[in-house]
């Protein structure tokens, strides 16, 4: 019989320790919330902002678009409300369905981010699917990690594709869970399985996450961390789902790092049996 | 002369640099990114920049996205 010292139980102190030192790191930054939050879809800026405040996420995305030429000038600016000396601004290339699109896109982020140089990289192939082109999304995160961008990736869940992409130089493989704004959960966890034994740099879930155990199913397959837009922003109660959201990813992570008991067909009593009364 | 401005047409008096179109589009001081070409043009080259007939001028900002 293998003794109980083999495998010794942290202490109380310890186990604090693990949660309060642990850290995501990518591109060599440390983050403290492994939430990752969108800022689209949300009913006004007031609204994104209480919500993303809620969520205690550090890293943001937004989309770069065209600015419109001559209609009120005076629109509030999402930037107001997500400041970029507080949060870490991460330009998204989403709508690009070319490689090209999506480098013009990212060196645009970077001129009006200040020479920021961490974006997220997804190239779509299917408006009905959003599913990623990653075969467009190959070419791009090329020519963005020689332009020295650091490029966190959306990509399918297919596990010869993520560690293409991680061997090429991306900080970050982004496998979706599901199809983007379906809030249909974790499709495929023997996928991001794979994904994650071999992972070599940080994967997180994009897309899928509907609810707040769907996040934590995603932090216990042992998930660096979470991005996720729909789910806060189209649940009845935004702030309120983004505090949710924030719980859910601190339990998904806290159990990875506890270690889950095995699961066993039959049951097995909590109570002692001595000392029943007979 | 006209120039094509986020991918319309975008007719000009004269020819304007980067600085006086944003200012013209009510832009200034706005965080924005401008591309002539498909290059970037830093925003310390704005007032340098002139526009030329036919120019392909993109202005952009960031935006709600996921």
């Amino acid at each position: 019989m293998p003794s109980v010292a083999a495998n010794p139980i942290p202490s109380l102190e310890n186990l604090m320790t693990d949660m309060t030192q642990d850290a995501l790191e990518i591109a060599g930054v440390r983050y403290r919330s492994r939430l990752l939050v969108g800022t689209g879809k949300y009913k006004d800026l007031d609204e994104t902002g209480r919500a993303i405040e809620a969520s205690g996420a550090e890293i943001v995305t937004v989309a770069i678009r065209r600015t419109n030429i001559g209609q009120n000038p005076d629109e509030p600016n999402l930037l107001d409300v997500v400041p970029p000396d507080r949060y870490t601004i991460l330009p998204n290339t989403a709508g690009c369905y070319t490689a090209e699109e999506a480098v013009r896109t990212c060196r645009l982020a970077r001129e009006l981010l200040d020479g920021h140089k961490l974006v997220k990289l997804e190239v779509l192939a299917d408006q009905k699917t959003l599913f990623p082109n990653v075969v467009e999304t190959l070419k791009a995160a090329e020519v963005l990690i020689k332009d020295g961008f650091d490029v966190m990736v959306y990509t399918s869940d297919d596990p010869i594709i993520a560690r293409e992409l991680a061997a090429m130089g991306c900080v970050a493989v982004m496998p979706l869970a599901g199809l983007i704004g379906s809030g249909m959960g974790i499709c495929n966890p023997w996928n991001l399985r794979i994904i994650l034994e071999e992972a070599t740099v940080p994967v997180l879930v994009d897309a899928g996450v509907g609810t707040a155990s769907d996040a934590t199913i995603a932090m216990e397959l042992g998930c660096a961390g979470v991005l996720m837009n729909s789910a806060i922003a189209h649940a009845d109660h935004p702030v309120l789902m983004a505090q949710a959201m924030h719980h859910a990813v601190v339990a998904g992570r806290a159990a990875y790092l506890a270690g889950r008991m095995p699961r066993k067909l039959y049951a097995s009593a909590s109570s002692p049996l001595d000392g029943t009364l007979r | 002369m006209q120039i094509h401005l986020n991918g319309e047409p975008y007719h000009l008096d004269q020819p304007l640099t980067l600085t006086e179109l944003i200012a013209r589009l009510g832009l200034t001081g706005k965080r924005l990114a401008v591309e002539l070409n498909l290059d970037i043009v830093p925003r310390s080259q704005h007032a340098e920049t002139r526009l030329a007939e036919g120019d392909r001028v993109e202005i952009v900002h960031a935006i709600g996205g996921g």
